[in-house]
C-alpha cells in the first residue's frame, strides 16, 4: 500500500479531523534520505493499516503547512492526534528503528 | 553459500560489485535500508569523478554505479548489516529483518558517519535548526541567517549551496585557513553571501525549540562570544564506520580497520576491506571507488586459492601475502 497525498485543501480533513491517529511524512521529490524512508514507511502502513494512517505532504507544493509546522529538515515524520502533533521522528531510519519510536501507535 | 558478500553502497562498495560481478563471482550487495548510496546521495554536483567533464550530479552518479553493478548480475540487498561473524572459514551477516547470508569472503565498505560537535545539546536541536545535509534541508532557511562549520571541501560546498537559500552564510572555521581544495576556497571567497569567522570553535548551541544562535570561542585568544543564527550546518569530518567489526577486526590508531600494506586484507583471513573506512586520508569517491577494485580482486585471489588448497583460508593467506611481497620487490626495483 502507498501511503497517499495530502495537499493544504485536503490537509484538514484528512489529518486534524482524522479519529485515528495520522503519521505525516513531510517530503520532497530532491531529498534522498525521503525516497530511502518511503517504501518504508508504505510497508508499515500496511501492516498497521488498522491503526495508524500514513499521508505524505510534499514541502515544495505546500510549504504553508511545512512553515506552520516548521519544518527545517526533511523527512520528517509527525504524528497527529486529534489535530495535534504528538510525536515527531526526524530523519530517514531502518524500519526497526522507526518501528520502536513509533510503537506507542502501531503497538 | 555465496562467494562473496559486500556490506556498503557507496563507490567502494559499488565497485568491488562490478569487479566481483564480471568475475562471475554472483556478489551479493547489503546497500543499508536508508543510506543507500552513501555520502554522494547528500551531494550536489560532482566535479571531480573522471568522465564527467560536465560533472554529475551525486545521487545520478551513484544510480549509475548500481546500474552497473547490477548489469553484471550483482544482487543488492536493501537492509542493514546488524551482527557480523567474520571468524573461521564461513562469513555470516545477520540482517535487521531477521534474515541472514553466508559466504566465503566479506568486503566491508561501509565508509564513514558525519563527526558530531559533541556538544550536549546538539541531539536535540538536531532536526530543528542543527543539520548534516545541506542538500537536504538547506529548502527550510530561505532568506535566513545561518552557519557552516568546517574548513574542509564539504564545508565550502555546504556553505556555497546554501547561498541559494540563505542571504547570509557565516563559515565557522577553528584555525586562520581552510583544508580546502583550491578551487572550492575561490568560489566561497567570492561568494558575497558568505562571510568567514577564523580561528572560532562553536562551544554551545543556542535554542530551547530551535536553532537561535553559538556561543563561539576563539581558538588563539579564548575570547567568547555570540552568533545569533537560524540553522547551522556542520561539516567537520567523518568518522569510520567500524561499529560492526570491533574486538573483530584489528583498527588503526586513527580508528580506521587496518589492512595489510597496499592491499584489503584485514586482521581476519577473508575478509577485506575498501573505502572511506580504511581511509585516514584522502576519502575521494574516486580513490573508494578505486580502494573498491583492490578489494575485489583480492577477494578473487582469495577465493581461487581456497579452491586450489580445497578450502583452507590460512593457506591462501600466506599465498596472498607472498604475492604481495613478490609486488613490493618489483616495485622497488623499478624505483632504483
Amino acid at each position: 500500500m502507498t501511503a497517499r497525498a495530502v495537499s493544504e485543501a485536503t490537509f484538514d480533513q484528512e489529518v486534524l479531523q482524522n479519529d485515528k491517529a495520522v503519521l505525516v511524512d513531510f517530503w520532497a521529490e530532491w531529498c534522498g534520505p525521503c525516497r530511502a524512508v518511503s517504501p518504508i514507511l508504505d510497508q508499515i502502513a500496511t501492516e498497521h493499516s488498522d491503526k495508524l494512517d500514513i499521508v505524505k505532504l510534499n514541502v515544495d507544493e505546500n510549504p504553508g503547512l511545512a512553515m506552520k509546522y516548521q519544518i527545517t529538515a526533511i523527512p520528517a515524520m509527525k504524528v497527529f492526534k486529534g489535530g495535534e502533533v504528538v510525536r515527531t521522528v526526524i530523519g530517514a531510519k531502518p524500519k526497526p528503528i522507526l518501528e520502536q519510536d513509533l510503537a506507542e501507535f502501531i503497538g | 553459500m555465496r562467494d562473496i558478500i559486500i556490506i556498503g553502497s557507496g563507490p567502494a562498495g559499488f565497485t568491488a560489485a562490478i569487479y566481483a560481478a564480471r568475475a562471475e563471482l554472483k556478489p551479493l550487495l547489503i546497500a543499508s535500508s536508508v543510506e543507500i548510496g552513501g555520502e554522494l546521495m547528500n551531494t550536489t554536483e560532482v566535479e571531480n569523478f573522471p568522465g564527467f567533464p560536465e560533472g554529475i550530479m551525486g545521487p545520478d552518479l551513484m544510480g549509475k554505479m548500481q546500474a552497473q553493478a547490477e548489469r553484471f548480475g550483482t544482487e543488492v540487498v536493501y537492509d542493514d548489516v546488524v551482527e557480523l561473524d567474520v571468524e573461521g572459514p564461513v562469513k555470516r551477516v545477520k540482517l535487521g529483518n531477521g534474515g541472514g547470508h553466508e559466504a566465503k569472503s566479506l568486503i566491508f565498505a561501509t565508509g564513514s558517519a558525519y563527526r558530531k560537535l559533541g556538544l550536549p545539546e546538539e541531539e536535540r536541536l538536531s532536526g530543528h535548526g542543527l543539520s548534516w545535509c545541506a542538500t537536504c534541508d538547506g529548502f527550510f532557511f530561505r532568506e535566513k541567517t545561518i552557519a557552516v562549520v568546517g574548513g574542509g571541501d564539504s564545508a565550502m560546498e555546504e556553505a556555497t549551496f546554501l547561498t541559494r537559500f540563505a542571504d547570509k552564510v557565516y563559515v565557522i572555521h577553528r584555525r586562520d585557513q581552510l583544508k580546502a581544495s583550491k578551487i572550492m576556497q575561490q568560489r566561497a571567497f567570492d561568494n558575497p553571501k558568505i562571510e568567514f569567522v577564523w580561528n572560532a570553535e562553536v562551544s554551545a548551541i543556542h535554542g530551547d525549540t530551535a536553532v537561535t544562535g553559538v556561543t563561539l570561542r576563539d581558538t588563539v585568544s579564548g575570547d567568547v562570544s555570540a552568533l545569533d543564527l537560524d540553522g547551522l550546518f556542520v561539516a567537520i569530518g567523518n568518522d569510520p564506520r567500524t561499529h560492526l567489526v570491533h574486538g573483530k577486526l584489528d583498527l588503526t590508531a586513527e580508528g580506521t580497520i587496518a589492512v595489510d600494506g597496499r592491499s584489503s586484507r584485514t586482521s581476519v583471513p577473508g575478509v577485506f576491506a575498501a573505502g572511506d573506512v580504511i581511509d585516514p586520508t584522502y576519502r575521494q569517491a574516486v580513490t573508494a571507488a578505486g580502494s573498491g577494485t583492490v578489494a575485489a580482486l583480492d577477494a578473487e585471489h582469495y577465493l581461487a586459492a581456497l579452491e586450489d588448497t580445497d578450502g583452507e583460508p590460512a593457506a591462501a593467506s600466506a599465498e596472498a601475502a607472498e604475492v604481495d611481497e613478490l609486488v613490493a620487490v618489483d616495485l622497488a626495483d623499478a624505483t632504483r
